[in-house]
């Protein structure tokens, strides 16, 4: 543990010390990924890129009385969450951020109820009205490659933003549940319900790609 | 388990979270049905696509306002 928290230890008391090279090794490590976060909250470049600079000079000062209780990323990001929220609220963005706190919105199924046979039927109630195109095994073939990523980009940046900063948390970033939950104050099984939402519309907008493009 | 109740639940099963019980539904389903298998590996595509999606760092103007800003905070630091 002492040995696991060094590095990071190391870093925290040189930055304190003034050491530019680790103010820039920092800015390195962390400012792509604060940036996609900063755009989930609030879709504009220019006020992301603000929002992710203002952050950085809150590190600056707060650093003296960080006290290690969390990880510096963790600190960090839940500076520049804090900050991107208030900012979506004044830049009027209509953002429903209480979304985060209660994802629960009755009837979103993951899949359109119609593609299913009706509860009703004798044989196989709930199951695919028809098989599923298979599209799974070419999706990522460099030929489609760049206009899909395009495709995906786009319908990821129109999810409603607390799905959008989930999913571009755990899958963009890669982060572990526990660390997202963290950050954004989610509890797990909130988190896993937002991700869930936010694949499943994904993963229906990417069908109707491949249907059309077959 | 039927398929309607399977896309529900794949994300806990993705997570590991699912109760042991409804695992075995899970994957005894999966056994039997062609769809929901194509089902578990589209969402598996989805997952590696996004994961390829590029962030865009910061613009080389802001990383330098970024460290003049570091160089005053670190002088007035000196100071005090």
């Amino acid at each position: 543990m002492v040995e696991m928290r060094s590095a990071e230890a190391d870093l925290v008391d040189r930055l304190r010390g003034g050491d530019e090279a680790a103010f820039v090794c920092l800015v390195n490590a962390y400012s792509a990924s604060l940036k996609r976060l900063a755009l989930a909250f609030v879709p504009i470049e220019a006020v992301a890129e603000d929002v992710v600079q203002d952050t950085w000079l809150a590190v600056l000062t707060g650093i003296a009385r960080f006290e290690g209780r969390s990880s510096v990323k963790t600190w960090i990001f839940k500076i520049l969450a804090n900050r991107a929220k208030t900012r979506a609220i004044r830049e009027r963005r209509t953002i429903n951020f209480s979304e985060l706190d209660d994802p629960f919105e009755p009837d979103q199924p993951a899949v359109d109820p119609a593609r299913f046979l009706p509860a009703s039927h004798p044989m196989w109630p709930g199951h695919w009205a028809s098989p599923l195109d298979t599209w799974s095994a070419s999706a990522e073939d460099a030929v489609v490659g760049r206009e899909t990523m395009g495709v995906l980009q786009r319908e990821l940046d129109r999810l409603p933003a607390s799905q959008r900063v989930v999913v571009a948390l755990r899958d963009v970033q890669g982060w572990p549940a526990a660390e997202v939950c963290d950050v954004l104050g989610l509890s797990e099984a909130n988190q896993r319900v937002l991700l869930h939402r936010g694949r499943s519309r994904l993963r229906a907008v990417l069908e109707n790609y491949f249907k059309d493009n077959a | 388990m039927a398929c309607q109740e399977l896309v529900e639940v794949i994300t806990g099963y993705l997570e590991g979270t699912l109760p042991e019980f409804d695992r075995g539904r899970f994957e005894t389903h999966l056994a039997s049905c062609a769809s929901c298998r194509e089902y578990l590996e589209q969402m598996r595509a989805l997952i590696r696509l996004t994961g390829k999606l590029t962030t865009r760092s910061l613009e080389p103007e802001t990383v330098d306002s970024l460290l003049s800003a570091f160089r005053r905070w670190r002088d007035s630091q000196t100071v005090l």
